[in-house]
């Protein structure tokens, strides 16, 4: 053994293994003409609710499908099996993020083929699922408007690692005196020319619009076309809950 | 908290790193961290040496290199640091500055290893 250590230069991104599954997931979503959406955010930002209504809505007009992250339990996944799509939960234990590796077993056994969107709702947590790449198209990060007006100035990895963020429970604004223009001067902030959504599950309010923009960005990358989002006309009954 | 699931994946890569290079001892990793990795040092370090329990990394120890976020201004064309990650634009025109260009790193750059 020789006394003095040496220096070898190595060059290895420690994310490796994920990210080359996450591109393989990419491809064999691509191949199969299923546009997937993730959605990230803090626990109780409204994630479930938002992905019921959009389930909901475009059960009718899309072939669409969500898996469902959480460190235990299926409810999610029976809350939104009520609108009757394909849903499957993923149950990470002690894990705090879903990885490229959970995406992939929990599509065993599903035909991509027969679907058009697929949604992936992340662990609660707006820290560890930053540095995982699922191989989604685009990435939502989501925030009510209960949290303050300054969350994507205290997680600015995650708001800046998202493709688009949605302000949720937009109902609620009034009552707790919810700053729109701050929080958009803070997106904006950490990840400037964001597009920024705002929405009530609830209501319905900014539903549509939302789901418009991610038929017309699914079908532009899947075909180039942008005239498909014209063809999407939403039952605006199947967008508010009550 | 994900940085042992990091500091996992960091001992697997450089002990396969060291077996192909023949080395009987790491007596060091060194990692280059970006501000904007998602991935915190002092976790990291805690977590690494959890991680290296019972494996051949076992006592080697953690050289984190932290790299500051870049950005490129698409206005002035100046490559340059933003004030901080939670205000990125240019601090020469402040214009808005969506390209960052480093500081999302998370890779093992080089390994003290005794042959």
């Amino acid at each position: 053994m020789s006394a003095q250590p040496r220096l070898v230069e190595v060059r290895q991104k420690v994310m490796k293994q994920n990210d080359l599954l996450a591109r393989a997931l990419r491809e064999r979503f691509r191949e199969a003409g299923v546009y997937v959406v993730s959605l990230v955010s803090s626990p109780g930002a409204g994630k479930t609710a938002f992905l019921e209504r959009s389930l909901t809505a475009l059960r009718p007009l899309r072939r669409v499908a969500a898996l469902v992250g959480d460190l235990a339990t299926d409810n999610d996944a029976a809350r939104l099996a009520r609108s009757q799509v394909p849903v499957r939960q993923i149950t990470t234990g002690t894990v705090c993020h879903l990885d490229a590796a959970m995406v992939e077993s929990a599509l065993a056994g599903w035909d991509l083929d027969e679907l058009d969107i697929l949604f992936i709702e992340n662990v609660g947590n707006l820290v560890c699922p930053s540095s995982y790449d699922l191989g989604e198209d685009l990435r939502m990060a989501l925030v009510s408007v209960t949290e303050g007006e300054d969350k994507p100035l205290k997680y600015p990895t995650i708001f800046n690692s998202a493709d688009v963020a949605v302000i949720t429970k937009v109902d609620l604004a009034e009552a707790v005196e919810f700053d729109d223009s701050a929080m958009n001067k803070n997106i904006q902030s950490v990840r400037p020319g964001m597009p920024v959504f705002r929405v009530s599950a609830k209501t319905g309010d900014g539903m549509e619009e939302l789901l418009r923009f991610l038929a017309s960005r699914a079908a532009e990358s899947r075909t180039g076309d942008v005239g498909d989002q014209l063809a999407l006309q939403i039952d605006g009954r199947l967008l508010a809950s009550r | 908290m994900h940085e042992l699931s990091i500091a996992l994946s960091i001992v697997e890569l450089a002990t396969e790193e060291a077996e192909r290079r023949g080395a009987v001892q790491v007596v060091a990793v060194h990692l280059r961290l970006g501000e904007m990795s998602g991935v915190s040092p002092e976790p990291l370090l805690f977590s690494y040496g959890l991680a290296c329990e019972g494996t051949p990394l076992e006592g080697s120890s953690l050289v984190i290199e932290e790299v500051p976020v870049m950005v490129y201004c698409l206005a002035c064309g100046a490559e340059t640091n933003p004030p901080s990650i939670q205000s990125l634009y240019c601090p020469v025109c402040e214009a808005p500055t969506p390209q960052v260009t480093r500081g999302k790193e998370l890779e093992v750059v080089a390994l003290e290893i005794r042959t």
